[in-house]
């Protein structure tokens, strides 16, 4: 309790009330919250639209290697932030295997831009979403969906119809923790994306960067990402948690 | 119109190798023990599962066999399955406009038919709920129409009784009775239940470990057995006759030189009736007995089947009876062929349908 109580209180004793209105609505807090959103956003969306058929095929399906499959998918939870941005560089990065190949070829660079920021946050946030949406397939009545198809219904109108809906709490939690764990990432943005302001500084690089020089507005952005993260987790109780 | 069926289909490790006929117009009841490989065949038939080998054909278009597999949206098979499956996230009229909307009829369309058909079962005014929030026998019904609403050419039902508890277990009987008679494709019934598959079904294919036993009508079963699951149709009582009701609303029975007193069937105008009992519920004594039961018959032994722990008398009482009991009641009464026994029930324990 005082462990997560004391910083909490530290937090709220230190902030600014008094400038946080000023402070949250300066340029540069703007900049980096609109960004923030977007980083988050776009990685939840992502992670979503590829996590969902890797989430399909590791509980429909088997084929070769499918252990390691998923060991794979859940190694950027538990894996140093840092370490996946400097393996994001050695992918992405302009000398990366990859990224190497993308600038000779097409001219595109990735890091220093938002894309390497999307790009970092979905990284931490694919597993996540992956093991939520695994979650609502196995919980999934399958005969629900073999009645669909006697009544006629295609393999995609099975998937609109029943599936998906039927999963909704699972794919709602899916997005809303991805998109949660995006807007917090911090070690892999820096170290792949940099740190440039309206490019790739995120809410939690701008923290970083204005503790050495502006204590006050450091505290006042703390403070709305605790607000964002209650809300989420306010969210998550009312509907799917419980 | 014609159901052939002549496949081998394996689940599990476990195979079932089946060939029968169903005609347009019979009620076909597949009739096997747990295990015995029901619910393969009805995968099989409904397109769920693809056959090892043979042929599955309706109506001359060959659906599994040489020409490949027909998937199962493609089938013009109405399948109720055990649990029902309903959706439960659509409300009744949904579910039943479901197959329509998937065929690509337009939502107003498809909702006008699907609340008409569930209004022609009295179920109007339950259109808007959640399967959840249905009653056993509403739900059903509400399975009964999305299933019929594509206008199948074959009715495939997956015990439809089991799920339900005793007191709805009769009304559904009752209900699914007229649907598969008001239904002119193939009918087919899946159960275990003997009373249920004798009371739904003109024919019965036997089914025992993945393979077919015995075909026939319930009455040519019930009177030649050629299996032990066969046998336990020898066991179930079946009395014919005249249903009339007595003055304290149950019915009496009256068949030829016998009388049996029983539940009076909910909505039964009267007239000729069968009544169905379990040999189980037959208790056996050396003198008249002293309880509630209100059918008692004397008569002799005249046979004594044991198969384990279980031992099956027949009684030639009027009417004839066929208890259940077990091998140390047997003993216990001193029973063999011969001895003078009276068989008695209770009249809540017969199940009575309308001839």
């Amino acid at each position: 309790m005082l462990l997560v109580g004391l910083p909490l209180l530290g937090l709220i004793f230190r902030t600014p009330w008094a400038r946080i209105g000023e402070v949250l609505t300066s340029d540069t807090v703007l900049t980096a919250l609109r960004l923030s959103l977007l980083v988050a956003t776009s990685a939840a969306a992502i992670s979503f639209v590829l996590g969902f058929p890797l989430a399909w095929m590791l509980v429909r399906s088997t084929f070769p290697g499918k252990t390691f499959v998923r060991a794979l998918v859940v190694l950027p939870l538990v894996m140093p932030p840092v370490v996946a941005g400097v393996g994001l560089s050695a992918a992405f990065g302009r000398r990366g295997i990859v990224g190497s190949w993308l600038y000779d070829w097409f001219g595109i660079q990735l890091t220093f831009t938002t894309g390497a920021a999307v790009l970092a946050a979905t990284f931490v946030s694919f597993p996540l979403a992956v093991l939520a949406l695994e979650a609502g397939l196995r919980g999934l009545d399958e005969r629900l969906e073999d009645a669909a198809s006697t009544l006629g219904a295609s393999r995609w109108y099975v998937m609109r119809r029943v599936t998906l809906p039927l999963m909704a709490p699972q794919i709602a939690a899916a997005l809303v923790l991805s998109w949660a764990r995006a807007l917090g990432e911090f070690g892999a943005t820096i170290t792949f994306a940099g740190n440039l302001q309206g490019r790739t500084q995120t809410l939690p690089l701008a923290v970083f960067e204005r503790l050495q020089t502006d204590q006050d507005a450091a505290f006042a952005i703390s403070m709305l990402l605790i607000a964002i993260a209650f809300a989420v987790i306010i969210g998550l109780r009312g509907r799917f948690l419980r | 119109m014609t159901l052939s069926v002549d496949v081998a289909a394996r689940r599990g490790g476990f195979e079932v190798r089946a060939a029968f006929e169903a005609e347009a117009g019979e009620t076909v009841a597949l009739l096997g023990p747990n295990g015995s490989g029901k619910s393969t065949l009805v995968l099989a038939i409904a397109g769920l599962l693809r056959p090892s080998e043979g042929t599955i054909a309706l109506d001359g278009e060959v659906l599994d066999g040489e020409g490949g597999h027909v998937p199962p949206e493609r089938r013009p098979i109405g399948v109720v399955f055990q649990d029902l499956l309903l959706f439960p996230h659509l409300s009744a009229v949904e579910n039943v406009a479901f197959g329509l909307r998937a065929r690509g009829i337009d939502a107003a369309e498809a909702r006008a038919r699907a609340r008409a058909a569930l209004e022609r079962l009295g179920l109007d005014d339950r259109a808007d709920a959640r399967p959840r929030d249905l009653s056993g026998g509403e739900a059903q019904r509400v399975a009964l129409a999305r299933a019929l609403i594509g206008e199948p050419a074959l009715l495939l039902l997956d015990e439809p009784l089991s799920a339900l508890d005793v007191g709805t277990r009769v009304e559904v009987r009752e209900l699914a009775r007229e649907q598969l008679r008001g239904f002119p494709g193939v009918r087919v019934v899946v159960t275990h239940d003997a009373v249920e598959a004798s009371a739904l079904a003109d024919r019965l294919i036997l089914l025992e470990h993945g393979r077919v036993t015995q075909v026939g009508s319930p009455e040519e079963i019930r009177t030649a057995p050629r299996s032990r699951y066969a046998a336990d149709f020898v066991g179930v009582n079946a009395f014919q006759g005249r249903l009339d009701r007595l003055a304290d609303g149950a019915g009496r029975l009256v068949g030829p030189g016998a009388e049996v007193v029983v539940p009076w069937p909910e909505n039964f105008p009267g007239g000729e009736a069968i009544a169905l009992l379990r040999p189980g519920d037959v208790t056996l004594s050396l003198e008249a007995p002293q309880g509630s039961a209100r059918n008692v018959f004397e008569g002799p032994v005249t046979w004594i089947a044991i198969e384990g722990e279980r031992a099956r008398v027949r009684v030639a009482s009027v009417p004839p009876l066929v208890a259940e009991i077990t091998v140390g009641s047997v003993q216990r009464l001193g029973l063999r062929e011969g001895v003078q026994v009276w068989a008695s029930f209770k009249a809540m324990e017969v199940q009575v349908l309308p001839r």
